[in-house]
């Protein structure tokens, strides 16, 4: 008995579609053409084809009877008559729940920062509640998801920077880069501000890196709004959050590392490209990085319970690192040994 | 989906509604245009269409008129079927518009979308508006999310084979599941796990293969005053720090260190002597070592054995 995955698209989205065109057009009394289709999403011409299978409709008993008239002449859609499908289908426990959750998430992220719009007592809390009423029923699950949102320990660093988005400013970040272990400097103009994954990011142009980089707010050590305006390059993408915050580059160096049992987090924590299985709880993971640094520090964090087997310099480098800090404990070690 | 079963199925919802009495199998064959002539052929299709209307949502209701009808018939009555009145005001809507992004792509972004364009239907404008400075998002999670939300959606109890942190073999777990949390931007199933008989939380990045539905809908209750935010901050919440280390670190090093330390001072050239509270001592050893030679654990002494352990672990 395993669980269906998605609906498929086919069979169900045309009749949903047309079940909410009669009374999207009902709503406004008369709407456009070219609107109307960018409103569902779909060309002209899908949309000309659905109002006609729409007005050919026709029962045939008791008497032949046309429930839907309509026409879209000049570009401009009117019903004439719909008296049965004049409003749209109710919310399903999925869609009220998917809404639901995620105005109760911007209410966390309204509650974890001081963002004006999305305080208490702000639209979001009277969206929530006339979503709430509206969904009647099939609200009542979405309570049982929950989206909690860290609290954000630096709300000056946030204002500050809202302010500098606001005004197109460019800013400068002291900014910790654990993987180094090392507080970088360096400017940046921002681009925009997103939670995600609980965390507060800023995404903006790194003008150090000469690339598009998110910086994470609670590794800001310190910031500086400059008196200088913000430059983003006109060809800067934001990244595809979709596809992962953190995505690999061609140049990236290729680390293999098997995991003890105790090690096995690493998979879940970070992006790999290839997880195998080794037997008895061991995995192997492939991944990359752009800098070994941070892989050298993962290895003293995992001890025995993990070995980089590729590449094996970085391995030597590693037994090198923890050589080197072994060695600064040898006089205690002997002191204690001496007694 | 054929023109023709479109056309079909947009027919029986219209009969269906326009009908205050339940209509018979025949009734509906004889007003609705598509069905094939064969009554086996047409009781198939049928069959199948109410299923499909029943999965968009669309309350169809099965009954008799009086107590002397034998045959059963069918109707959408249309104070279940309408979404009742909601009026956004364009502040609201732009709210709106913010939160079906949230999902983008994640597992409930079809139904966010969905239910956008339902209230579209109902005359709110939920047009793109400029942000309120901030974009929150949800990941694309794992696999494991979709049946569960249907799990505890429906009150199905669930089976799925899952391997604890540090456990070489995944077991196999049987949980009445009672709602799904993201916490630090990872999802959690809490519940009450059958083989032990007491409340369990779950990591979804965990479940190792499929969720299996193991009873029939309606199954689970949820226990009054039960919160699944709660049950999961509880079971995720560290123990306070309640100890205090002596580290010396190395001047221009240690960041992750320092942030969190209750005094700094300098100690030798190019070291200093940094405090700092910590709770576990193998998390901590474990995040020390990683400094390399730029952290040396003056005190507690245990501390200091478990990152002289670590670091031979890594020489080994």
């Amino acid at each position: 008995m395993t669980a269906p995955g998605p609906a498929p698209r086919t069979s169900t989205a045309r009749l949903q579609r047309l079940l909410a065109l009669v009374p999207y057009v009902v709503s406004r009394k008369v709407a456009g053409v070219a609107e109307t289709a960018a409103a569902f999403g779909i060309s002209e011409r899908e949309l000309v084809d659905d109002l006609n299978l729409l007005w050919c409709v026709e029962l045939r008993s008791p008497d032949p009877y046309c429930p839907i008239d309509l026409s879209y002449e000049g570009g401009e859609i009117e019903v004439s008559q719909a008296e049965l499908m004049d409003r749209p289908l109710r919310l399903a426990v999925d869609e009220a729940s998917a809404l639901l959750v995620a105005l109760r998430m911007l209410a966390e992220v309204g509650q974890a920062a001081a963002v004006p719009g999305l305080a208490e007592g702000s639209a979001l809390s009277r969206t929530i509640a006339k979503l709430e009423a509206a969904a009647g029923e099939a609200a009542a699950p979405s309570a049982q998801v929950a989206v909690q949102v860290d609290k954000i320990v630096q709300q000056a660093v946030l204002d500050q920077l809202r302010d500098a988005l606001a005004r197109g400013r460019r800013v400068h970040l002291t900014y910790y880069v654990p993987g180094r272990d090392e507080a970088t400097e360096r400017d940046v103009d921002p681009m925009r501000l997103l939670v995600v994954e609980g965390r507060t990011y800023l995404e903006g142009w790194c003008w150090r890196a000469e690339a598009v980089r998110l910086f994470r707010l609670d590794r800001v050590l310190g910031l500086a709004v400059l008196p200088v305006a913000a430059e983003v390059p006109p060809d800067a993408e934001p990244k595809d959050l979709d596809q992962g915050l953190f995505r690999p580059s061609p140049g990236d160096l290729h680390v293999v590392i098997e995991l003890g049992p105790h090690g096995r987090w690493v998979a879940e924590y970070y992006p790999c490209e290839e997880v195998t299985e080794l037997g008895d709880g061991r995995l192997r993971v492939e991944l990359r990085t752009p800098d070994s640094r941070w892989v050298r520090r993962l290895a003293l964090r995992l001890g025995e319970n993990g070995r980089i087997i590729a590449p094996a310099s970085l391995d030597e480098q590693v037994r090198g690192d923890a050589a080197a800090a072994l060695a600064q404990y040898a006089p205690q070690v002997a002191d204690q040994g001496g007694g | 989906m054929s023109r023709r079963k479109t056309e079909r199925l947009l027919g029986l919802v219209v009969c269906l509604l326009s009908s205050e009495r339940y209509l018979t199998a025949l009734q509906i064959r004889a007003a609705v245009p598509g069905y094939p002539e064969s009554f086996e052929a047409f009781k198939r299709m049928f069959e199948r269409d109410k299923e499909e209307l029943r999965e968009l949502g669309i309350p169809l209701e099965t009954g008799s008129n009086s107590p002397l009808d034998e045959e059963a018939g069918y109707r959408i009555p249309r104070q279940a079927y309408v979404l009742p009145e909601i009026r956004l005001e364009p502040d609201e809507a732009a709210v709106l518009s913010l939160a079906a992004g949230v999902w983008r792509r994640a597992e409930l972004a079809g139904a966010a979308a969905g239910a956008l364009l339902k209230l579209r239907a109902a005359g709110v404008d939920a047009e793109e508006t400029p942000q309120p400075g901030i974009e929150p998002r949800l990941q694309a999670g794992e696999a494991a999310f979709g049946p569960l939300w249907q799990a505890v959606r429906d009150r199905r109890p669930v089976a799925f084979a899952y391997r604890a942190a540090g456990r070489s073999e995944p077991q196999q777990r049987h949980l009445e599941p009672w709602g799904v949390v993201n916490r630090h931007g990872r999802w959690y199933v809490a519940g009450h796990d059958r083989d032990r008989d007491a409340v369990r939380v779950f990591r979804l990045s965990r479940i190792e293969g499929p969720v299996e539905f193991s009873g029939p809908a309606g199954s689970v209750t949820v226990p009054d005053g039960v919160d699944v935010r709660e049950t999961v901050r509880e079971w995720d919440t560290q123990p306070p720090p309640q100890r205090a280390a002596v580290l010396r670190v190395r001047q221009g090093a240690g960041h992750g260190i320092r942030r969190y330390a209750t005094s700094v001072r300098p100690d030798g050239a190019g070291w200093d002597l940094v405090e700092t509270p910590f709770s576990d001592v193998a998390w901590f050893a474990e995040h020390l070592a990683s400094f390399g030679r730029s952290v040396v654990v003056a005190e507690p002494a245990d501390l200091r054995e478990a990152v002289i352990t670590q670091l031979k672990g890594a020489l080994a």
